[in-house]
């Protein structure tokens, strides 16, 4: 562990607002699924570029912890190192990019690959907490609908869906049921990993900063994504394998390759992809 | 074969090299001081402290030369420094009848005591670019002072209420919120209200304010007054359990005048909407008034139809450093959503060609 | 007040991991954790319960505790939580002798269920692997608690409890420099 940087607190917030922020963390693992208003403080970071996901994961991180981040599933993207960096300046704390070294990982838009274990946290960084906003964007109403558990809008857009398309349009931020009581945005990571949320051996945690509401799932908590019974929940992936490790489960990136409609699949998750050609180099 | 693009890390570096270069411009032209912005750009300096919530000349004119004069990024830079400030406590209520006034005027009345002072205004000049600034000349001549002294000044809607003219607020309402420490909650508190439209993008509440003027949730607003000048701060230390004096601020008040039917249980009377600013901000005091005057329409018995009357509409959408933040995170990388569009749009229409063509697609 | 037990030797640190210990038992209910090595705070209060409250009451956190004087003015020192007149109006709430009724506890509202109180009970002892059979969400089967001094008719207490979800209060059993944590979700069964 670096020495924090000089003029701030450990991981930057006061004691005060960390307080708040494992009070509002501490209610939101005891009521799955449901988003808790917080006290939002003002980051050196932008609203929209995980203020959210930063202050649950300064709230909680400790010079024990490794943390990862990822954005896009990848350790490299600009959002992602400027994040580490951040942690790194004022906590001092040991990052990685591997995935199972990794105590803590803060995310946004993926889950990684390979499960996650019971020693991990995985806080998500959250552009909107709130599923049913396209649909009703006064927060008075929503308040009231989640408190009823009346989830019909949502019910009614997704079968509009099917009458129209024959599908459900949505392929990210794909709503679910949480231990079958709250509707809940999952952020906006592809369908394809929603069903990783589903008793997932770490805790699960929602940062939304601009927005002000924190929740959680418990480790091995049901989370079950809409559907309907003719119309049965199927995440999608590009139907490719990966163009450096070969994978045909894993999430995949396409990447332009020319103008001549040349392209490209490979893993969005660049630790999972990393380890694999790894593996097969030291297998060779 | 394909190689992943690396090299994140050193290109923000470079990038940031880049912005630290291009901020200082040309060097053979002399680097601008943090005091000549604070003295020469001092409506920038204010609208900074007021967006970025913190009066202080000082750093607001650090932000600015750091933000290369982007005003919403300086108040960005100021309200993240500001967040990391330790909060001793809510002040006495400023007694803005009796500040050091440089500007005082009133719209609703030809003269009144205390009279009306024009002060440093661009009001009635004439917009023409004046190109002898250009040339960097001798400071002004000293603007010619009044030979009496500003006499006691009260305020317009004070005198209203007297007669019993203008609705009264109510005298203690006690310590405000603050939505820098609680996030809002609906229906919001009129002090939250006003803290949340005292720090609003001047654009947003402006536009706002203008559309009530047009119809969208009118009121029939004059100005009573706005009086611009400095205003002592007092603060009650739990340990001394009295006020003291911690010093002055600049401030623009600004209050408007408005109609109000009256009902059974109250005879009609003027209705009052608010605007209190940090600094010399007198379009962004008088459009806070009248979209206070618009948010208070649910409790004053009134239809609320138009935007500026929505409080939510209004209070999620007037922080600049909130919206832009937002708007602006649209540029990072959004591929791996975009990529789970993308297939699930053709495999939308590949089953559609089906269906339609279902030979062809054997 | 001059003889007074110093609390966390490093305010941020130690505040940090008693918490982490809270989130990691509040995440698995009934798997027990360690919080408040070192502390010694006046009796009855016992070092978890202690690391507890200094990790997240303050100011802004009505606390009742029936724990005497002595315990009273190290808590304000330390925490400067104000003191709750009736357990309905505390968001702590922390028992060493016989708790108040949960069901008089605040469980916050339907829209704000957030606001239900979190309930320390220093218990005897604690131990894992036998005992109250918990099951729901953070639990990947069932975890065993073993509560040495559990107060008369908390199970069906705990029921009617569990039965007002999402509303609901959360407790915390404490004993020695242990703890685990019962929150509103868990199902609770005797062994």
């Amino acid at each position: 562990m670096n020495a924090p940087m000089e003029g701030y607190n450990f991981a930057y917030l006061d004691e005060a607002t960390k307080r708040m922020l494992r009070r509002t963390i501490l209610k939101a693992v005891a009521v799955p699924g449901h988003q808790i208003p917080f006290g939002a403080r003002e980051m050196p970071l932008p609203y929209g570029w995980g203020t959210g996901g930063i202050q649950v994961t300064a709230a909680i991180l400790g010079p024990a912890d490794t943390l990862k981040v990822i954005d896009q599933g990848a350790d490299d993207t600009t959002n992602a190192i400027s994040i580490r960096r951040f942690f790194t300046r004022v906590a001092g704390v040991a990052t990685t990019e591997r995935t199972e070294d990794a105590t803590i990982i803060q995310t946004r838009h993926r889950i990684p690959e390979a499960p996650l274990r019971e020693d991990q946290v995985l806080v998500y960084q959250v552009p909107q907490p709130e599923p049913l906003s396209k649909l009703e964007p006064r927060r008075a109403e929503t308040k009231r609908l989640h408190a009823l558990a009346d989830y019909g809008l949502m019910h009614v857009r997704l079968y509009e869906d099917i009458a129209r398309l024959g599908h459900i349009a949505k392929a990210y931020d794909y709503p679910v049921m949480v231990n079958g009581r709250y509707l809940m945005s999952p952020s906006p990571i592809p369908a394809f990993d929603n069903p990783k949320m589903h008793r997932m051996a770490a805790l699960q945690l929602f940062g939304a900063g601009r927005e002000k509401r924190i929740y959680a799932i418990p480790p091995y908590t049901e989370v079950r994504s809409l559907d309907f019974e003719d119309h049965p929940f199927r995440p999608i992936r590009a139907p490719q394998a990966c163009a450096l490790c070969g994978s045909r489960e894993s999430y995949l990136d396409e990447v332009i390759t020319d103008d001549r409609g040349g392209r490209v699949f490979v893993c969005s998750d660049t630790d999972y992809c990393g380890t694999r050609v790894a593996a097969r180099k030291g297998a060779a | 074969m394909y190689v992943a693009v690396k090299g994140g890390e050193r290109a923000i570096s470079a990038a940031h090299a880049w912005l630290d270069e291009t901020r200082r411009g040309d060097p053979a032209v002399p680097e601008l001081t943090v005091a000549q912005i604070e003295q020469q750009m001092g409506l920038a300096v204010d609208r900074v402290m007021a967006e970025g919530s913190c009066h202080d000349r000082f750093l607001a004119a650090l932000a600015i030369k750091q933000a290369k004069g982007d005003l919403i990024e300086a108040a960005f830079l100021l309200r993240a420094y500001r967040t990391t400030l330790p909060r001793f406590g809510a002040s006495e209520p400023l007694d803005t009848g009796a500040m050091r006034l440089r500007r005082r005027i009133s719209a609703t009345y030809k003269d009144l005591p205390g009279g009306q002072v024009l002060g440093p205004t661009f009001d009635y000049t004439h917009r023409l670019l004046d190109f002898a600034l250009a040339a960097e000349g001798a400071p002004p001549a000293a603007a010619p002072e009044a030979e009496t002294p500003v006499a006691s000044t009260p305020r317009v809607t004070e005198l209203l209420a007297r007669e019993g003219l203008m609705q009264r607020e109510p005298a203690d309402p006690g310590e405000p919120g603050d939505l820098t420490r609680q996030p809002l909650a609906f229906p919001a508190p009129r002090d939250v209200r006003l803290q949340n439209l005292a720090r609003g993008d001047e654009g947003f509440v402006l536009a706002l304010g203008y559309s009530t003027q047009r119809g969208y949730g009118g009121n029939h607003p004059f100005v009573g007054e706005i009086r611009v000048g400095h205003v002592a701060v007092e603060f009650t230390p739990p340990e001394l359990g009295f006020p003291i004096d911690i010093g002055e601020i600049g401030i623009t008040e600004c209050q408007m005048v408005n109609q109000f039917k009256g009902s059974r249980t109250e005879p009609p009377q003027f209705t009052r909407g608010y605007g209190l600013v940090f600094g010399h901000g007198e379009r962004r005091a008088m459009s806070m008034a009248l979209v206070d005057r618009a948010l208070r329409s649910a409790e004053l018995g009134e239809d609320v139809t138009a935007p500026a009357q929505d409080q939510e509409f209004v209070l999620y959408h007037s922080d600049n450093i909130e919206a832009s933040g937002f708007v602006e995170h649209l540029k990072l990388p959004h591929y791996v959503d975009f990529q789970s569009e993308l297939e699930n749009l053709r495999t939308i229409r590949a089953a559609l060609v089906r269906e339609a063509m279902p030979e062809a697609a054997e | 007040m001059s003889m007074l037990t110093p609390g966390f030797a490093d305010p941020v640190l130690d505040a940090q991991a008693a918490f982490r210990a809270v989130l990691d038992a509040m995440s698995r209910p009934g798997r027990l954790q360690n919080a408040g090595r070192g502390l010694t705070p006046p009796a009855p209060l016992a070092p978890a319960a202690a690391a507890v409250l200094l990790s997240l009451a303050d100011a802004a956190t009505p606390l009742w505790h029936d724990a005497g004087a002595e315990a009273d003015g190290w808590l304000r020192f330390h925490a400067g939580a104000p003191v709750a007149s009736a357990p309905q109006d505390a968001a702590f709430l922390l028992a060493t002798g016989a708790p108040p009724a949960i069901a008089m506890l605040d469980a916050g509202i339907e829209e704000e269920p957030e606001r239900g109180a979190t309930l320390l009970i220093q218990v005897e002892a604690l131990e894992e692997g036998n005992g109250l059979r918990l099951t729901g969400p953070g639990i990947e089967h069932e975890h065993r608690l073993l509560v040495r001094g559990l107060p008369e008719g908390f199970v069906a207490a705990w029921a009617a409890n569990r039965a007002l979800f999402p509303r609901g209060v959360d407790v915390i059993l404490c004993a020695g420099d242990r703890l685990a944590a019962l929150p509103r979700t868990v199902a609770i069964a005797e062994g």
